[in-house]
């Protein structure tokens, strides 16, 4: 290089160029790589599916209803997750937080006597609790959150089988329906506010809906959805450039299990008891709706609404396999296949998205030995000046 | 007016180690004060006493003339010294507006409508760029395809444009190819040209020589000198830096495989 550089002049206006190297990325690349594009496909092969394989049931508003139904409910806990997933954390407790909500509310609503909406209320601070606990064991211990999670997942799970055996002697708690201010809970929960050709949608639809319009809008929109990208992406990052990457981290955690609780109402209004499992096992399945969606394992990368379209792929072929008269059990066989089939492509359109425009360099060298190459090439052009280290780069600067 | 910073004999010690010593140089905006050392030379700790990581012992420490004894690394950001860090603080998977801003987006609207001014902090992190020498692609693209002298160039636009007084850039060109790091230099310089004062740490003087002003070379601690250009070829600066011998021995070494490079080491 010259014995001394003068400052580059601000660039010519190259439009032609830049729109060049723009064009190199093709629509269809751009669609590939958002986040929520695998799970829409998804949800359209699906539903293309079962319109065939069952299509007496499949295209009337009560099959559609069903399906909209159970993907709703997966979806009050699922879109939050995703929300954690892509900051960077996992919750194995949010399953059982659905029957831990549900059992509190019916606790203090039928054996204490509470006003049924001061159960609730109660129930969402106990919730927040346990969100607030898990967050801040996570953050001071440094541990992953799966083994965290997995803790609280079975403390709560054996906790609310011990409580309501003991005060009620079984593994529910019901007549919550006879307590004061169910009435108007049950309007807001469970009620079906929306008739279309003669059947019900239930309002946990609208809920779902709701939840995931906020979602995406605090994600995409807001500063907290920046930080929250950031905490998940690089956490040290975040924290040198000013972000509040702890509380961050916790909220995430208390939003889960804010979100665990509204599903857990809607699931204790609908059924008018609760059920004190209600819920456990489901915390893979919010996983997976948040996989299918986009979301990394490792943070940093996914989408809301990509989620919501996940637990519609999943509510579909949970209602689809009883409608089409299939074998139940292959539910689960489907939802191992399209598990796999969603991370692999994901971590493939990362590294596809990541390696995209790195100007001249080889795939190949990109991928391997990237360090040593570039090291090598700085040593040569130290003790040289630079001559053959420019063969080897690309267009830029 | 007095120079953005100063340091007249600043030693820092741990516990009965002695991490830096005896180091006095100085930093003027519109400058280049390049900080020279091989590993284990005591850049680090002068990036750290400069940023407000690790107080000073002994010596002073002048900022805009005023004497200064930074305890946290927000009191020097306050006064106007950033720190673009080897590993940059971005978030690879996200784009470069949100990296550009992350950790203060601007806003818009007001109480639950408050929310990321995502249009005005896309064509604000473009135009910075832009100003920098940077002609960006699209700022959708994810930080983790830049090149390594892009990356660096985002990190000290950003910088720049949250009201940096002075740059402290630690070894931007470590990692990278030639290119890349003529890149970097050329940012350095545009930096310069806005009237910063920067701070380049490296181990290569090949990168110093030719952006720098003055230069403060460090060994083991201590501090062999602190030069103005006038007052130092390149070749000095070279072998100040690694010692002649060490130098005569690198060249042995290389004979064997590259004869070409060995003869350029030694001229």
């Amino acid at each position: 290089m010259a014995e001394t550089i003068t400052a580059i002049e601000p660039p010519p206006a190259t439009p032609t160029v830049a729109d060049e190297r723009l064009a190199r990325q093709s629509l269809w690349k751009r669609l590939l790589i958002r986040p929520e594009f695998g799970a829409l496909a998804g949800a359209l092969v699906v539903w293309l599916l079962f319109a065939w394989q069952a299509k007496d049931t499949w295209l009337t508003w009560g099959g559609t209803a069903t399906y909209l139904d159970t993907a709703a409910l997966y979806g009050l806990s699922a879109v939050a997750i995703a929300l954690l997933m892509i900051g960077g954390e996992f919750d194995l407790s949010s399953g059982v937080m659905v029957g831990t909500s549900g059992m509190f509310t019916g606790l203090f609503a039928v054996h204490s006597g509470f006003n049924f909406w001061l159960a609730m209320a109660l129930s969402l601070a106990i919730c927040l609790g346990i969100g607030f606990l898990n967050g801040y064991m996570v953050i001071k211990s440094g541990l992953p959150s799966f083994i965290v999670t997995l803790g609280t997942f079975f403390v709560l799970r054996g906790f609310n089988l011990w409580l309501t055996q003991n005060i009620t002697s079984q593994t529910n708690v019901t007549g919550v329906e006879r307590t004061g201010g169910f009435s108007s809970a049950d309007k807001l929960f469970a009620s079906a506010p929306i008739k279309i050709g003669g059947t019900e949608f239930r309002v946990d639809i609208l809920w779902f809906i709701g939840l995931t319009a906020l979602a995406a809008w605090v994600l995409l929109r807001t500063r907290v959805g920046n930080w929250i990208f950031a905490v998940g992406g690089s956490k040290e990052a975040a924290r040198r450039v000013g972000v509040p990457a702890n509380a961050t981290k916790i909220g995430l955690f208390m939003l889960v299990a804010a979100c665990g609780w509204l599903h857990g109402m809607v699931v204790l209004t609908q059924t008018g008891r609760s059920n004190v499992i209600e819920g456990v096992g489901q915390e893979f399945y919010f996983i997976i709706a948040a996989v299918l969606g986009g979301c990394l394992l490792t943070g940093g990368f996914g989408s809301a609404v990509g989620a919501a379209f996940g637990c519609l792929i999943l509510g579909m072929t949970q209602q689809g396999i009883v409608l089409a008269g299939w074998d139940n059990n292959l539910y689960f066989l489907f939802l191992g296949v399209i598990l796999l089939v969603a991370a692999f492509a994901n971590e493939w359109i990362r590294n596809w998205a990541t390696r995209a425009g790195r100007p001249g360099r080889p795939p190949d060298v990109a991928m391997a030995g990237n360090g040593a190459a570039r090291n090598g090439a700085a040593e040569k052009g130290a003790a040289g000046d630079g001559a053959r280290g420019e063969a080897r780069g690309g267009p830029g600067a | 007016m007095p120079d953005l910073i100063e340091l007249d004999n600043v030693s820092k010690y741990f516990g009965n180690v002695i991490a830096l010593t005896g180091v006095t140089t100085t930093v003027k905006a519109g400058e280049v004060t390049c900080v020279l050392g091989d590993n284990g030379a005591g850049k680090s700790t002068f990036i750290k006493i400069l940023s407000g990581v690790h107080p000073h012992d002994t010596g002073r420490f002048l900022v805009e003339g005023d004497e200064v004894h930074y305890t946290s690394p927000r009191e020097a950001r306050a006064a106007g010294i950033a720190t673009v860090y080897q590993d940059l603080a971005m978030a690879p998977l996200m784009s470069i507006w949100r990296n550009f801003f992350l950790g203060s987006e601007p806003t818009k609207g007001w109480g639950p409508w408050r929310h990321f001014d995502v249009a005005g902090a896309k064509k604000i992190a473009v135009e910075e760029l832009r100003k920098m020498g940077i002609d960006v692609r699209d700022p959708e693209q994810p930080v983790g395809t830049l090149s390594g002298g892009e990356l660096q160039s985002v990190a000290i636009a950003r910088a720049v444009y949250f009201g940096a007084k002075a740059l402290i850039l630690d070894e931007p060109t470590s990692a990278l190819g030639v290119r890349q790091s003529g890149m970097v230099l050329k940012y350095i310089v545009a930096a310069r040209d806005r009237n910063l004062g920067v701070v380049f740490i490296t181990h290569n003087p090949h990168h110093a020589y030719p952006v720098g002003d003055r230069f403060v070379i460090l060994k083991r601690g201590r501090s062999l000198g602190n030069y103005a250009k006038s007052e130092i070829s390149r070749e000095e600066l070279t072998k100040l830096m690694a010692g002649g011998a060490e130098l005569e021995e690198l060249a042995h070494e290389l004979e064997s495989v590259d004869p070409e490079a060995a003869e350029e080491i030694l001229p």
